[in-house]
């Protein structure tokens, strides 16, 4: 890591070699971002190998000039990380704003990689959740879905996670520093709980666990606490949503439990929708 | 600059603070006449998702709703639940819930401390810059912050959407030395939050009374974390008057109604406007801090816990430093007498019927209702989060604080120093816009 510039001498944009650092928030919780807070080890190294130019949550000041930062950065910055989904008319213009002034564009966790829970709305009437919530819906602007940040502009690349891993996110920033591609593994979540040494809860204990249809990343955190795996990094590229379904049955989950689990926080991640009926197609292969 | 005219001034992103809000300041005559804080975040409608789920869900569902403060979401989500299906959590099981959000309170606080409010009071414009000539002291807030976000890794499989907690305890409690490096680390912890009472004491604040009424939870012998009591601190007559009602009242004296500028709601508690947060647990709950917490507030010229009130709120984080070191004490205590316990949760079946559960988040009360079926189905949902709550005495904080730098003798205030102060006067009461926007509760106050 390189040294700590010293008291008085923050560089100018024109001397300054640091790459620039973005964060933007679309739809979201704030919990991707926050990792970045997070990294409490190594905030003030990070904050010393980039110029953090635009994160709202930690800073109002925008360049060296220290002028206001708003939802529009000025840019360009080398690097953006985007949390959050689009799920109205203004974000899906600040999101084409956002890509025209960055270089290389990375979303952080299920909402900006999946459109997140808020995509729940998705296969609802988003009519009927206004008027459930609101008493004056009328004062309220939003559109039907919440998409991807990839179904607006092009992605140079997706990070998973409801909430992204801190080391995950760290890896990706090292990555881009030194102009290599990141280091994150694709494969399923029983990857890791082997490597962890956890025993499977479902072989052990019957529980009904995600995990080998589930994006790796977290570290198998469930398992190693009890539970089965929730989906929260969302699906694995090919995963095989026959035999796991087959065998959440197996485990005693019920077909509505089923639907439910994969229809949580990645709910519009095209390889877990739709969940295949089973049971319905058991019944039309025993008709034919 | 001519205060005599009219001016307009608009705040159009608010920083160092979570989630997503403007300002619009109208000043006629130097007169304040109009300030709304508008939250521009964008709808997420979860009491609408959590119709239709069964009832072990909230925990994990309703954590999302926020990322700094997600455990005081699963601890009021599990309160409710359990409340609707007669279950009650106790002894080392509700301890262990204790020093989660201990953990939280920790972590969230240190986090507004250093990274989000210290700033202003040292005229830097972020904690980078903070670091450049305080470096010692970000280092020690970054510190005691990884502290509490290690209580959460260790008990809930990590610091943000914690996994291990469920309806009834947890999935898995920690053996009792496993507790023990935590222990350790707390030691240092109490040290650092010490110090950091003793740092924010020192900074400068600006004069200021705020007269809105004060409302938090109240556990005699206990500062207020995970349970409690409703409790209202009033202003108004001969002196404070505390009065209390039981929680399954609350909607009946918690109105919230909604306005054309903002995704969140606004809320009255008895037609009038309130506070919830530090500066009404500190005036509520005082007399049951700790000893060494207490020693700290006094020391920090808070006055003597459990009779004195602190009004200002500048002053909001002089006891959010005050809360830390209460916080790393209870989960001292909790670890010392931890027994790891027979089972790691209670059986919850479910029943038809409503459950009301509440908690203390970092920025105040947290109130959750649901109503479930026979199955356990969530049949309705309702969520007040504790910045729709404070709304409306935030926007009165920042029209206070204009009108008294504008009825300052001597150099006009320019746009940018108004601007300071406006986002000043938001920050003391760290709100969470994320969790403001998601909760927008059924009840319609019309004409």
């Amino acid at each position: 890591m390189a040294t700590e510039p010293g008291p008085g001498t923050a560089p100018g944009p024109a001397t300054d070699p640091r790459p620039t650092l973005a964060v933007w928030k679309f739809a979201s919780c704030d919990g991707c971002q926050l990792t970045l807070l997070d990294c409490e080890d190594e905030l003030l190294a990070l904050a010393a190998r980039v110029r953090i130019d635009h994160f709202l949550e930690m800073t109002p000041a925008e360049g060296a000039d220290g002028e206001r930062a708003s939802s529009y950065g000025r840019g360009p910055y080398d690097l953006s990380l985007v949390e959050g989904s689009i799920t109205t008319a203004e974000d899906a213009e600040r999101i084409q704003h956002v890509r025209r002034i960055s270089r290389c564009l990375v979303t952080i966790g299920a909402c900006a990689t999946a459109g997140g829970i808020q995509a729940l709305r998705n296969f609802a009437d988003v009519e009927d959740f206004l008027a459930a919530v609101y008493a004056q819906p009328e004062y309220v602007a939003t559109l039907e879905t919440s998409t991807p940040i990839s179904a607006h502009v092009p992605v140079d690349f997706e990070l998973r996670g409801c909430p992204i891993d801190r080391r995950q996110l760290l890896e990706v920033v090292t990555a881009h520093l030194a102009g290599r591609k990141p280091r994150i593994p694709g494969h399923s979540v029983c990857y890791e709980c082997k490597r962890r040494g956890t025993t499977c809860v479902t072989v052990a204990h019957g529980t009904p666990c995600l995990g080998p249809v589930t994006h790796a990343g977290c570290g198998a955190i469930c398992p190693a606490y009890g539970r089965g795996c929730y989906g929260c990094f969302g699906p694995t590229s090919r995963p095989n949503l026959r035999s796991m379904v087959a065998q959440l049955r197996h485990d005693g989950m019920s077909e509505q439990d089923i639907q439910r689990v994969f229809h949580t926080f990645n709910a519009a991640s095209p390889e877990h929708a739709p969940v295949p009926d089973l049971a319905a197609e058991e019944q039309d292969s025993s008709r034919a | 600059m001519n205060d005599r005219g009219t001016r307009v001034l608009r705040l159009d992103a608010l920083a160092r603070v979570e989630g997503e809000a403007s300002l619009h300041l109208r000043v006629d005559g130097g007169t304040v006449t109009g300030t709304r804080l508008r939250i521009y975040e964008p709808p997420r409608f979860f009491e609408a998702f959590l119709t239709g789920r069964g009832h072990t869900e909230p925990p994990d569902i309703t954590a999302r709703i926020c990322g700094i403060c997600p455990v005081a979401y699963q601890m009021s989500a599990c309160r409710a639940v359990e409340d609707a299906c007669g279950v009650t959590v106790d002894g080392p099981l509700a301890e262990l819930r204790r020093l989660l959000y201990c953990g939280e309170w920790i972590e969230s606080h240190t986090l507004h401390i250093y990274l989000l409010h210290a700033p202003d009071f040292l005229g830097r414009a972020d904690v980078v810059e903070l670091a450049r000539d305080q470096r010692a002291a970000v280092e020690r807030g970054l510190r005691t912050k990884q502290t509490g976000n290690a209580i959460l890794e260790q008990l809930g499989g990590r610091p943000i959407h914690p996994v291990n907690v469920r309806v009834g305890g947890f999935y898995r409690t920690p053996a009792a030395d496993e507790l023990r490096s935590l222990a350790e680390r707390l030691r240092q912890a109490r040290e650092d939050a010490l110090e950091t009472v003793r740092w924010v004491a020192a900074f400068d604040f600006p004069d200021a009374v705020c007269d809105h009424d004060l409302f938090a939870l109240r556990a005699p012998g206990h500062y207020a974390i995970d349970s409690g009591t409703p409790a209202v601190m009033t202003v108004h007559g001969p002196g404070p008057a505390l009065r209390e009602f039981p929680l399954s009242r609350f909607e009946r004296h918690v109105r919230q109604g909604q306005v054309p500028h903002s995704t969140a709601l606004t809320a009255t508690l008895d037609d009038r406007r309130y506070l919830t947060g530090p500066l009404a647990r500190y005036a509520i709950n005082g007399r049951w801090l700790h000893p060494v917490a207490a020693e700290a507030a006094r020391d920090a010229g808070l006055g003597e816990p459990g009779t004195a009130v602190c009004r200002n709120p500048f002053r909001s984080i002089v006891v959010r430093a005050v809360e830390v070191v209460q916080a790393v004490e209870e989960a001292l205590r909790i670890i010392d007498a931890y027994e790891q316990p027979p089972r790691p949760a209670v059986e919850v079946p479910p029943r038809q019927g409503a459950g009301v559960g509440a908690t203390e988040a970092p920025r105040g009360l947290l109130y959750h209702r649901y109503a479930l079926a026979a199955d356990g189905t969530l049949t309705e949902a309702r969520i007040v989060a504790p910045t729709a709550q404070n709304q409306t005495a935030i926007e009165e904080d920042v029209r206070r604080a204009v009108q008294a730098r504008l009825d300052t003798p001597g150099p006009a205030a320019d746009d940018e120093e108004l601007t300071h102060l406006c986002e000043r006067a938001i920050r003391n009461h760290d709100p969470c816009i994320s969790c403001a926007a998601h909760f927008l509760s059924l009840t319609v106050e019309r004409a």
